[in-house]
């Protein structure tokens, strides 16, 4: 509980306590914890002054903030118009089906977490797929398919870029 | 480093010394690299291509070339031949540089002087090599103000930025402008907003300056939502200081001491660099208190967006900045009046804030003399879709759209017809072959139905059905709607019921009418620019491709073969080599067949995954 109360006292001090800046502080407290903990978003409440219920209205509306942990490693599939144009739709609906993950969701065993966007803005490289930050290009089902099976159950995205 | 470059700039004088040292300094650049290392580059390995250029410099013990020489840049704008290298002596581009192609390039071209022909860039139609990029098509009909010199400098040094002549309008401004001065220069130039309103932005700025109310704010909206574009992403990550000095220049006019920057959120490389430049602009005394001496205090601050697109509109994007969800609010009650915290705020998009420096460098009338009678200067694009090449442009307003997609971008790859282009992002519109010659600026692309945007270009080749696209946008639109007002939340779910019917082979007759005056009420009744503007891309596809819609509705049969359902697959027996691929893979066991005998597709089990058409390797399957 204390390194909980640690976390977002550095935060909030980090912005001057200042409530404008709610939404960067709930970013900082993703960054370190992967998602928004129900604990941490209360806490940051009662420092803000600020009805928790507010902290969830921002949560609930911004499609970059998670309520629940990410999987060990991060799967991001560009939708925007010209990879569906080149195929990204059906990519998507594969892996939400093959692999029996909701669009924004986690696998069941934890393995990724994925989340279809709007546009990443890299559209010679369309279909784009980034895997634990890593761009991938002209991504095709087949290829979907092979970087999502070779996924390390072990090993968390971070770690192997780490080991890198 | 040297002293001068860590000092604090005192005066414009100051900066003007820091110039001239770093000019000296930097100056036997006889041999130098350039990497590219915005998204598209970076994606394919340019960082690692950067890395071992400086090791190859090292090396070579920095006698022959120093090892600051070999820079990393922003983008060039040619993506779809990325990553992109280019060397002095020559001013040689190289493209598609792999990691095996460095030791060759450093000996020949850096040391030796010579060009190594097949990096080089080749027509794909004359095959002729191009050695520099003012010998690309893709180059030569572009004007570049904005993107100057993107692919020149290091966006992550402010030496770099000043060795180019960066922060000489800033300092033109503070010691020989008044601030009404600088205001009548950026009215005299007719620029307008990039951002897709095109409202004339020395207008804005104004009305934010006569605006009653402390403090004032400005605002660099840089949350580029439209899919398939990314122009405000590459001037961040290419060229920020430019960004963050027109800011500047707009806050002495308007009055303003506090900036923000609202970065979209999937765009970290454009968050790194704004951040590292607004700190390298602190250290030099460019950003704070009394700024080179002039006693105007002004500094940033970076907001990441949360993705959501509706915060690309002015009012959500500064409920956001305040710290709520984004939901717009009506704006009869104008932003420059009561905007950030109820205060008079002025926000405008990257690329219009980027303009500004030149403007004041060059003067208003320099910036008019570019463009059509209402639009003045450039306007960067990018330039997507079933093009031969992708990448991000600058032209004078006024080209037309077939100079755009045929002269710099190749035509339509793999040699298909061309359908339409698609501008101004979800809410933009579809226009069609026989517009081409239509000159693009604000005004004539509105005629058409569609919009400038912030300057996605689309372009779509026969085989993409327009309608499916329609609904494509209005899905987008539909996801992205903020809920707040019921025209646009309820009003583009029924929309998008009645062109998922359609597309799915179930439209009724009447639908496309039942379309428009949904798209009517919507258009009349919805709060923001989101909900006003939502249905243009059924207005513009049902205008200019009704035949599409009818071919749908009435004889259940998708032209562009590509609505499930509307189209079936068939086997061509003078093709089939009844090699089995096709069989072995179908999931629905729906093709039979034997040895030597053409494979045949049983329509009734058919699930047409299209799994056979992807698998054949004799292209033997058709869609018909």
């Amino acid at each position: 509980m204390i390194a909980q109360e640690e976390l977002v006292d550095r935060i909030v001090r980090r912005y001057d306590g200042e409530v404008g800046m709610l939404i960067p502080m709930m970013q900082d407290v993703q960054a370190e914890c992967g998602y928004l903990p129900a604990g941490q978003l209360r806490r940051l409440a009662e420092r803000l002054d600020l009805p928790l219920s507010r902290l969830y209205a921002v949560a609930t509306f911004y499609a970059s903030f998670r309520l629940a942990p990410k999987g060990r490693h991060e799967v991001t599939l560009c939708v925007g118009t010209v990879c569906y144009l080149k195929g990204a739709g059906e990519i998507s609906a594969m892996i939400q089906k093959e692999f029996k993950v909701e669009a924004g969701g986690t696998t069941a065993d934890g393995l990724f977490s994925f989340q279809p966007v709007n546009c990443v803005g890299a559209c010679a490289l369309a279909p784009v797929m980034i895997v634990d930050g890593k761009y991938h290009d002209g991504v095709t089902q087949e290829k979907a398919r092979g970087l999502l099976r070779g996924l390390s159950p072990d090993e968390t995205g971070a770690q192997a870029e780490a080991k890198k | 480093m040297t002293v001068a470059a860590t000092n604090r700039f005192g005066s414009p004088a100051d900066l003007e010394q820091a110039r001239e040292e770093i000019r000296r300094r930097t100056r036997p650049a006889a041999r130098s690299v350039r990497v590219c290392i915005g998204t598209g580059c970076a994606a394919k390995g340019s960082r690692r291509l950067y890395d071992l250029f400086r090791q190859a410099a090292h090396e070579a013990g920095g006698g022959l070339i120093a090892v600051e020489a070999v820079k990393c840049v922003g983008c060039h704008g040619l993506c779809e031949r990325g990553p992109i290298v280019v060397v002095q002596p020559g001013d040689v581009l190289y493209q598609q540089v792999e990691e095996p192609d460095v030791p060759e390039v450093f000996r020949e071209t850096v040391v030796g002087g010579r060009v190594v022909e097949r990096l080089l860039y080749q027509d794909p139609a004359t095959k002729a090599r191009a050695r520099t990029a003012a010998e690309i098509p893709f180059y030569k009909a572009q004007q570049r103000i904005v993107l100057a010199h993107n692919g020149e400098i290091d966006p992550r040094s402010i030496d770099d930025y000043i060795a180019f002549g960066g922060y000489s309008a800033l300092a033109k401004a503070l010691s020989a402008m008044t601030p009404e001065q600088v205001l009548e220069e950026v009215e005299k130039s007719g620029l307008r907003g990039r951002g897709g309103g095109g409202f004339p932005t020395g207008r804005k700025w104004r009305s934010c300056r006569e605006a009653h109310g402390q403090p004032k704010y400005v605002i660099c909206n840089g949350d580029e939502g439209d899919p398939g574009a990314f122009m405000d992403r590459s001037v961040m990550e290419g060229n920020p200081h430019s960004v963050i000095e027109g800011m500047i220049i707009g806050a002495y006019a308007i009055g303003s001491s506090q900036g923000y920057i609202y970065v979209r959120n999937e765009y970290p490389l454009a968050v790194e660099h704004l951040r590292e430049a607004i700190g390298q602009a602190r250290e030099r005394g460019l950003l704070g208190r009394d700024i080179l001496g002039s006693g105007f205090d002004f500094d940033i601050r970076i907001n990441r967006g949360g993705g959501a697109f509706v915060c690309g509109e002015s009012t959500a994007l500064m409920a956001s900045l305040e710290g709520r969800p984004g939901e717009p609010r009506a704006k009869y009650v104008h932003t420059v009046e009561h905007g950030l915290w109820d205060k008079p705020t002025n926000l405008n998009n990257v690329e219009t804030w980027a303009n500004v420096p030149a403007i004041i460098n060059r003067g208003g009338d320099w910036l008019a003399s570019i463009g059509t009678a209402k639009s003045k200067g450039t306007k960067v694009f990018s330039l997507v879709g079933n093009v031969v090449n992708t990448g991000l442009i600058e032209v004078p307003m006024g080209i037309t759209l077939r100079q755009i997609i045929f002269g710099i971008g190749g035509g339509v790859e793999d040699g298909k017809a061309f359908k339409a282009v698609q501008t101004g992002g979800p809410s933009g519109g579809c226009i069609p072959a026989r517009f081409l010659d239509t000159p693009v600026d604000f005004d004539e692309l509105t005629r058409l139905g569609s919009m400038m945007g912030s300057g996605g270009m689309i372009v779509m080749d026969e085989d993409t059905c327009m309608v499916n696209v329609a609904r494509y946008f209005l899905n987008f639109l539909r996801e992205e709607s903020c809920g707040k007002c019921t025209p646009c939340r309820e009003g583009l779910a029924q929309m998008l019921h009645v062109l998922d019917r359609i597309t799915h082979g179930k439209g009724e007759a009447g639908d496309v009418e039942r379309l428009e005056e949904m798209a009517d009420l919507l258009a009349g009744t919805a709060l923001c620019a989101l909900g006003k503007t939502a249905a243009n891309p059924v207005l513009s596809t049902v205008r200019h491709f009704r035949d599409e819609y009818d071919a749908h509705i009435v004889d259940r049969r998708c032209p562009a073969k590509e609505c499930r359902g509307l189209f079936r697959y068939a086997i061509e027996a003078e093709k089939c080599k009844a090699c089995g691929i096709c069989k072995k893979n179908c999931p629905a066991d729906a093709i039979t067949g034997a040895k030597k005998v053409a494979h045949v597709i049983d329509q009734a089990k058919c699930t047409l995954c299209g799994t056979c058409f992807d698998k054949c390797p004799f292209d033997a399957i058709l869609k018909v």
